[in-house]
């Protein structure tokens, strides 16, 4: 029981922070790069919940959200639909697209999962990049609007669209939580333990999968949606490759099948980056190396290794009092989050 | 209750059982015998709907069930206990036990109920439901695994080699909660290699050898018979 309410005074305090944040620091370069790295944490959110809950490492994150970014500019410029109906429309159409390409994707297990996900999330790069009427392809496709008004709040201004990101960001993660704690998240991290054994208990793992996947894709689809908005600009690039793993080096360093590792990873990372920018491409020669070791002696990140070494804190301090005092809510913590 | 008719499953090309016939009767606990790589397992595999079978048919309670998907049997009532402990390892003995419940769970009392009934069976669950199921020891996780299994309250319960790996007394106490499980209304079909214990408290066996059956009859019958007595009761 401490340990959780510990960890709703962090979350608590997060959120306090987040508010605060463009009052502390009234700079528009640092509230671009925090909303910037919130959307990417929403993205995150929905990698973790395919592959870190269910254990479906899905390497198309990326193509779906470019194409959540790219049907908002197209339905808001080409097709000149209300903004947010055409936001909504937006996720709603890449969680189908998600749904379609889950139908085949989720027959296949482990890395051939990955493999053909890897070929979906390339060829979407590839439709984008070619589809010059469409998207522009190497061109680029401009002129997309920032969010129109909802009632008498507007988002043309940097600090209002922080807001709103922040908002949204909110929002997944209390979806997250909710689900994460429910018997559906509970489900799925039974399939993630083992397929096989979800069966024989009486659960249709494909029908799970297959709600956790377009779940997840609608998640990342959603960042992608906020992310032309915000940036106003969109090129087939941020469907390439790249971006899908940044998007897994956020999850893989805050901790993969965590709550809170998206936001970690992603903050650690993006800032990371920003200092080490000088070093251009060649900051990959350090990061290779680190995430290697992460990934052997952290696998479940930065979190993951928090987690571990609390628990074995409270046990060490149980064995010299007595009783049990928190290894119970210790132990229950690490397996929800786990 | 279930019936197997001519049943064969293969791997690939290999026949892992062949021509198989089977019937348990409701109430009855029905004993598999066999050697190692006798074909016990996939039997259990191919009723439970994870392995197909090549030809044949399984029927419960007059259905055909040898098309269907492993959910839709579990939900029939038919529950398999698998062969080496499978449990959720990163949840606690509780969760796991609730997972067991996953066909009912929109009845909150009934879980309740099963619950209660799991921990009578076995305390030490009871006294361990926050521990997290990876560290409990062998003959734990064999309870909790059938403990996992009733929840769903099974009309036939599959048992793949219960016993294997526990310490002599444990085996004796787990053949009696096998025994007293029956009593209370559950049809048990077995996998064992201690065919002794097994056939102390089976209504009657199949002996299998080599994927197909070799010798049947009545717990009696076997014990009786020479040869199933040399090869797996010993002297
Ligand atoms: N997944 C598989 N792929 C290929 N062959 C398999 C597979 N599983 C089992 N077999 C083969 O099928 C035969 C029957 O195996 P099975 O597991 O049913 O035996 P068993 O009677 O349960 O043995 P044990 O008492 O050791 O558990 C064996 O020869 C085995 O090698
Ligand atoms: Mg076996």
């Amino acid at each position: 029981m401490i340990a959780v309410l510990k960890q709703k005074k962090i979350a608590a305090l997060a959120i306090l922070f987040a508010l605060a944040f463009p009052l502390l620091i009234p700079n528009n370069y640092y509230l671009h790069m925090m909303t910037l790295s919130f959307i990417w944490m929403i993205a995150v959110y929905g990698l973790n919940l395919l592959a870190g809950y269910t254990g479906y490492l899905s390497l198309a994150h990326a193509g779906f959200f470019a194409i959540g970014a790219y049907t908002l500019a197209i339905l808001t410029v080409k097709a000149g639909l209300n903004f947010w109906l055409a936001f909504f429309l937006s996720c709603v159409i890449s969680s189908f697209i998600g749904f379609l390409v889950g139908l085949v994707a989720l027959r296949t297990k482990e890395h051939f999962f990955a493999i053909y996900t890897l070929c979906v999330g390339y060829i979407i790069y590839l439709v984008i990049d070619k589809w010059d009427n469409l998207t522009g392809g190497v061109r680029g496709f401009i002129g997309i609007p920032s969010p129109a008004n909802i009632g008498p709040i507007s988002f043309q201004t940097p600090v209002s669209q922080y807001y709103l990101v922040l908002f949204f960001l909110l929002l997944v993660v209390f979806v997250m939580y909710r689900i994460v704690y429910s018997l559906t998240g509970r489900t799925y991290i039974a399939i993630r333990n083992s397929e096989e054994l979800a069966l024989t208990i009486g659960i249709s793992t494909m029908k799970d999968k297959l709600v956790s996947f377009v779940l997840s894709i609608f998640f990342t689809s959603l960042a992608g949606a906020l992310y032309a908005s915000f940036i106003r600009f969109l090129g087939p690039d941020i469907g390439y490759i790249s971006v899908m793993f940044d998007l897994l080096i956020f999850l893989l360093v805050g901790g993969i099948g965590t709550m809170s590792g998206p936001v970690v990873g992603t903050l650690l990372m993006t800032s990371i980056s920003q200092q080490l920018q000088f070093l251009q491409d060649y900051r990959m020669l350090i990061f290779g190396p680190i995430l290697t070791l992460l990934v052997i002696f952290y696998p479940r990140g930065v979190v993951g290794g928090v987690i571990h070494w609390k628990t074995k804190r409270t046990e060490n301090n149980r064995d010299s009092r007595v009783g049990k005092i928190s290894s119970h809510s210790s132990n229950e913590k690490q397996v929800k989050e786990g | 209750m279930l019936e197997l008719r001519n049943v064969s499953v293969q791997y690939g090309s290999f026949t892992a059982v062949q021509n198989v016939n089977i019937h348990v009767h409701e109430g009855e606990i029905v004993v598999l015998l066999g050697s190692n790589g006798a074909g016990k397992s996939t039997v259990f595999r191919t009723i439970s709907g994870l392995n197909k079978l090549s030809k044949g048919e399984i029927v419960f309670k007059g259905n055909r069930i040898d098309r269907y998907s492993p959910d839709r049997i579990v939900q029939l009532g038919i529950v398999q206990c698998a062969e080496g402990r499978k449990l959720f390892s990163r949840m606690t003995v509780y969760e796991n036990l609730l997972m067991g419940a996953y066909i009912h769970r929109k009845e909150k009392e009934k879980i309740k109920q099963s619950l209660n009934h799991v921990y009578e069976l076995f305390p030490i669950l009871k006294e361990k439901r926050n521990d997290l199921a990876g560290a409990l020891s062998g003959g734990q996780q064999q309870m909790l695994a059938i403990g996992r299994a009733l929840m769903s309250r099974p009309k036939l319960l599959l048992l793949d080699e219960p016993s294997i790996g526990l310490a002599p007394l444990i085996v004796e106490q787990m053949f009696q909660i096998i025994k007293q499980i029956n009593k209370e209304g559950t049809t048990i079909l077995l996998a064992e290699q201690n065919a002794h214990a097994a056939l102390h408290i089976a209504h009657k066996g199949y002996v299998f050898e080599n994927g197909t059956i070799a010798v049947q009859g009545t717990s009696q019958e076997l014990f009786a018979n020479d040869n199933v007595h040399k090869a797996y009761i010993g002297t």
